[in-house]
């Protein structure tokens, strides 16, 4: 009997899992020993870090797309469908479509997603850009902004906890190549109480923020926005408001709707164990990326490297009926600080991040890896 | 007995307060959370914002090599 591998979401894990376990399981594919089968909600594939490049005109939205299937080695099955429903007790995946589909192996890789409803009025009143629609839809916006005051404040928890540092300051760039900065003020707001979670972010950011101008309030967590008369009003838990003309947020994320309907969890995010990347309690089952209860930045460095993981550990199981090694929280991520700069963090569980000076090497790395993130997906990088 | 543990040992991002913010938010009224941190600071920055907030402080409790931070959501 064939060993079957199913992997829910088509996103950055999904797809480099898979293209490992097709190498990793060449023979065994070609011998019908193991099926391979993805289903994804999208048949598209976006890079999700270029939303940010769009939102300034330093990309063009087509420049991020692939077709998913184009992207998956020829021996991988792809459903184009919406996975319902997953119950791990009869090792089985339900689908929108009607397929029931079987595995021995599951990989849970369904991602995370922006949910601006969550707060009232921020839908209605803010802006975001973490869809390809709403970067175009701001990206308009701040084409016509020629004076006044934007904001920013972020739900928790959001995708890419870098991406409020890289929006602030290539928006302080935008608006001093513009010639207007002095008619743009910039508020950054952050839901803890200092202006990154991470403290030797935050502490190299406070000066950099104060040389650009660029002012700041902490300890906000946004509870509910309104517009009078054309002025937005941000309110946040602890007590205060901001006012603006321009209000750009991460909204909170919630983890698919698919892990809340399976009673999995209540906010969409799998309880996975932080070293083996099982979902707990149960052997057969991995999950990778977003869709993780870890305390760990969601984002597609993390996904990244999860997937390696849990792609040996698969091929291991599957060849040799072991796993081969732990996850030890290895992340890696780019911090863009304008449009000709640049630096990077990296971590793990135990080595804390220590970010380098900013660089125009650096900047125009993360450049060229905006083009080489196809060769990520296809688990090649 | 915390209806919910976040096990934040070791995370440096998103880091233990703002996993708390997000439990809190993703919780009913009621829910008790235990945080567990190995970042000292966490002792001071959980207690400010829960009060700053309106939430209850049940507890904090200096284990071996971590802390235990309780919770009450409140509102």
């Amino acid at each position: 009997m064939a060993k079957h591998v199913v992997i829910v979401g088509g996103g950055v894990a999904g797809t480099i899992i898979a293209n490992l376990l097709a190498r990793g399981l060449k023979e065994e594919l070609s011998k019908a020993e193991v099926v391979i089968t993805m289903v994804s909600k999208d048949d598209k594939h976006i890079y999700q870090p270029g939303f940010l490049y769009v939102l300034f005109d330093k990309m063009r939205p087509d420049e991020l797309t692939r077709d998913q299937r184009s992207l998956l080695a020829p021996s991988i099955i792809f459903h184009h469908d919406t996975v319902v429903g997953i119950d791990p007790k009869a090792g089985e995946v339900h689908t929108e479509k009607g397929k029931k589909l079987k595995y021995d192996y599951l990989v849970i890789a369904t991602g995370s997603r922006p949910m601006p409803e969550l707060i009232p009025g921020l839908k209605e009143h803010g802006n975001m850009f973490y869809t390809l629609e709403s970067a175009i839809e701001l990206r308009e916006k701040l084409r016509k902004f020629e004076k006044g005051r934007i904001a920013i404040a972020m739900g928790v928890p959001h995708k890419c906890p870098v991406a409020p540092f890289e929006v602030t300051f290539m928006l302080d760039d935008y608006f001093n190549k513009k010639g207007i900065r002095d008619k743009v003020e910039i508020y950054y707001t952050y839901p803890i109480g200092r202006i990154h979670t991470l403290e030797p972010v935050a502490q190299w950011g406070v000066p950099e923020f104060e040389r650009r101008g660029i002012k700041y309030e902490t300890l906000f967590n946004m509870e509910k926005v309104e517009a009078h008369n054309g002025t937005i009003a941000v309110y946040s838990a602890e007590g205060s408001t901001v006012e603006c003309d321009l209000l750009i947020t991460i909204p909170p994320h919630r983890g698919a709707q698919a892990i809340i309907d399976s009673g999995i969890s209540n906010d969409g995010w799998v309880p996975t164990n932080k070293y083996s990347l099982k979902y707990e309690g149960y052997e057969n089952i991995y999950v990778a990326g977003d869709t993780t209860n870890l305390p760990i930045s969601k984002a597609g460095s993390t996904a990244h490297f999860e997937s390696d993981v849990v792609a040996d550990n698969l091929i291991a199981e599957i060849k040799e009926g072991h796993s081969a090694r732990d996850y030890d929280g290895k992340v890696m991520c780019f911090i863009e600080t304008g449009f000709d700069k640049g630096t990077y963090i990296h971590f793990n569980y135990t080595n804390p991040p220590s970010p380098m000076p900013p660089s125009k090497m650096i900047h125009w790395l993360k450049l060229g890896y905006n083009r080489m993130y196809w060769l990520t997906a296809r688990g090649v990088l | 007995m915390a209806d919910k543990v976040i096990d934040a040992r070791g995370s440096f991002c998103p880091g233990p307060l703002m996993e708390l913010i997000a439990a809190i938010k993703s919780n009913p009224v009621g829910t008790t959370i235990e945080v567990l941190s190995t970042d000292k600071g966490s002792v001071k920055d959980i207690p400010d914002w829960v009060k700053k907030v309106g939430h209850e402080m049940v507890g904090v409790e200096e284990k071996d090599g971590y802390w235990s931070i309780v919770v009450k959501k409140l509102k």
